[in-house]
């Protein structure tokens, strides 16, 4: 292109140094997946987008964290050695916090590249919808977790700092990230799949929302009346029935870890909790990739 | 060498067959895909890009196999869809840059080219700000930017003057000319408007009911025809020149259609400018124009559609 075409462009000049090839480095698929999950994983928290985006999630983030402070305060306090919530209680006594911010970032994540036809240009790009599942889900998996470990970390340091015994502590607090992995990705590829759904950013909020809250609630209520009615086995089976109660029962199976919920299962149905939650997340990540599968063909 | 080249390539889907045999050679340089809607264009470019598997037959795109290299192709390749496809909460800055990203270039040099492109498609300011903001030129024009981010060797184009207003329509046909002249990038661009590929092209494909009707080069399409149309200006009396040149032509034996100040006369062989010239040189007219008319890609189009 001639200088001229720059005419009258407004204000400096600009020197148009031609074409230039390029000749450097292409990653390839694994490269772009790496790139992809972690663009998703800041637009979780909207590091890198506009500064409106992440008033949400950071506001959700800081809920998430501001009861550990207290408890630890009280924990200070009181000066007790044993921690007032076991680790791995927190994220369920937290459950809502979490669910708002599945249900309010999962569509983010995958919703606008359905929103605004952005799909076949991935797909005109190396990476496969294989890559662009696997990617999407890490992304939202790993921010999950982040959102349940920091309060967890600041619960393990309060521990520390009143000098609670190091070996039994350091040992709860590891079971407890191990079962954050597990309840990150179960909760991720429900969101993720509800999502990627529909292209309306708000109809997967409400969807999701109302999962989450709704099955809470309603096993919440029938274990209440079970429990009442004496019908301890059946309060404890309905538990399945909630992604936060399912999470609760199966990571009783980790050792050291044990929820004092309304209605806990047996270890035999801890394993079975166990298993349906593996399978959720297998069989969701599964659907997942078909949903991704048919809108790259 | 060729870009693309196809060999017996067939899609059918359960009702419709979109592609049926189709072999053609796409040869460096700008080629027009010209087909009406529903003639497998777009089939063609999903096998190209290796998204789709073909029923039968091959395809090969900068020699790699579209059946098996599929993301070499593609990253080799850049893509233009017809469709809006760009997000209207992020800048073109963000958007083509994550799109550089996602073709494997690392994050320096992706914000290096997403600045070089979206000068080179005629970007500037407006480029840090939110593209929902932008004309329909400009949205193309981002379009364009994330299918050369990456410094491909070849470009897929789909409709890329869709929904433009004339001023747009030029300025994108000459932007795609200088994907090639300028670039070095083998362009394949799609359209259903037969003069834009007449000025952009250098090579047309005709594709109709997934059938190859013609490919060619864009001169063969508008070579030059026996007709030459003269036009003269009145004689020195006054009188119009165009009946005296009338006679004259016609004296020499050559077939002459009058149409108002113009004379279609046709000569078959290399003489016609001389014995023209000649011809009004003795009458003392004065010669305002004498040219070899082209063909129109149109009129050849017409035709086979005509005969099939």
């Amino acid at each position: 292109m001639s200088e001229s075409n720059f005419a009258g462009r407004g204000t400096g000049v600009i020197h148009d140094i031609g074409y230039r090839h390029y000749d450097g480095r292409r990653g390839g698929r694994p490269q772009i997946r790496r790139a992809l999950y972690v663009q998703s994983l800041r637009g979780v928290f909207g590091l890198g987008r506009a500064a409106r985006t992440k008033i949400l999630p950071f506001t959700l983030a800081s809920f998430m964290v501001l009861p550990a402070v207290i408890l630890v305060a009280v924990q200070m306090v009181m000066g007790s050695t044993t921690p007032v919530l076991p680790f791995a209680s927190y994220a369920i006594v937290v459950q809502a916090i979490p669910a708002l911010f599945l249900a309010a970032l999962a569509p983010q994540t995958v919703s606008r590249d359905l929103r605004f036809h952005t799909m076949p240009l991935y797909f005109s790009r190396p990476l496969t919808y294989k890559d662009y599942v696997a990617a999407k889900f890490a992304g939202m998996t790993s921010a999950l977790f982040i959102l349940f470990a920091v309060p967890i970390v600041v619960l393990y340091a309060g521990a520390l700092l009143a000098k609670a015994p190091f070996l039994s502590n350091t040992g709860d607090f590891l079971m407890a990230l191990v079962a954050a992995v597990f309840l990150s990705a179960l909760l991720s590829v429900i969101g993720l799949l509800i999502a990627s759904l529909t292209p309306r950013r708000g109809l997967g909020v409400a969807a999701i929302i109302t999962l989450m809250a709704g099955s809470f609630t309603v096993v919440s209520a029938v274990q209440g009346i079970t429990t009442g009615l004496d019908q301890q086995g059946v309060a404890a089976w309905a538990g399945l029935f909630s992604p936060m109660t399912l999470f609760a029962g199966a990571q009783d199976l980790l050792p050291g870890v044990r929820y004092e919920g309304v209605a806990e299962p047996s270890t035999a149905g801890q394993v079975v909790f166990a298993i349906v939650l593996l399978a959720l997340i297998a069989g969701g990540y599964a659907l997942l990739s078909l949903r991704y599968k048919k809108v790259s063909s | 060498m060729s870009v693309i080249a196809t060999e017996e390539l067939t899609k059918r889907f359960p009702r419709v067959t979109a592609l049926d045999r189709l072999t053609v050679e796409v040869p460096t340089g700008v080629t027009g895909l010209v087909g009406a809607n529903g003639a497998g264009k777009s089939t063609l470019i999903k096998i190209l890009l290796g998204l789709a598997p073909a029923t039968e037959g091959r395809a090969q795109v900068l020699g790699m196999d579209v059946r098996t290299d599929g993301p070499a192709i593609r990253e080799r390749v850049g893509y233009m869809p017809e469709h809006d496809c760009l997000p209207a909460d992020v800048s073109a800055t963000e958007f083509v840059m994550h799109m550089a990203r996602m073709s494997g270039l690392p994050s320096t040099a992706a914000r290096e080219r997403t600045a070089d492109t979206l000068r080179h498609v005629g970007l500037y300011e407006e480029r840090y700000r939110p593209i929902g903001g932008y004309s329909t030129g400009m949205k193309q024009r981002v379009k364009l930017a994330q299918a050369l981010v990456h410094d491909p060797q070849l470009v897929l184009l789909d409709e890329p003057t869709n929904g433009l207003d004339p001023v747009g329509r030029d300025e994108m046909l000459d932007l795609i000319r200088r994907v090639h002249t300028d670039f070095g990038i083998s362009v394949l661009v799609t359209s259903h408007l037969l003069g834009e590929l007449e000025r952009t092209c250098d090579h047309v494909v005709v594709v109709d009911g997934g059938k190859l009707l013609r490919a060619q080069a864009t001169r063969e399409f508008t070579r030059t025809t026996g007709v030459f149309t003269v036009e003269v200006d009145a004689l020195a009396d006054g009188s119009d020149g165009t009946d005296e040149t009338h006679r004259a032509l016609a004296e020499l034996g050559l077939p002459v259609e009058r149409d108002g100040r113009l004379l279609h006369v046709t000569v078959d062989d290399e003489r016609g400018y001389d014995l023209i010239r000649d011809a009004v040189d003795g009458l003392g007219v004065g010669l305002v124009r004498l040219q070899q008319r082209r063909h129109r890609i149109a009129e050849v189009f017409t035709k086979e559609n005509a005969g099939v």
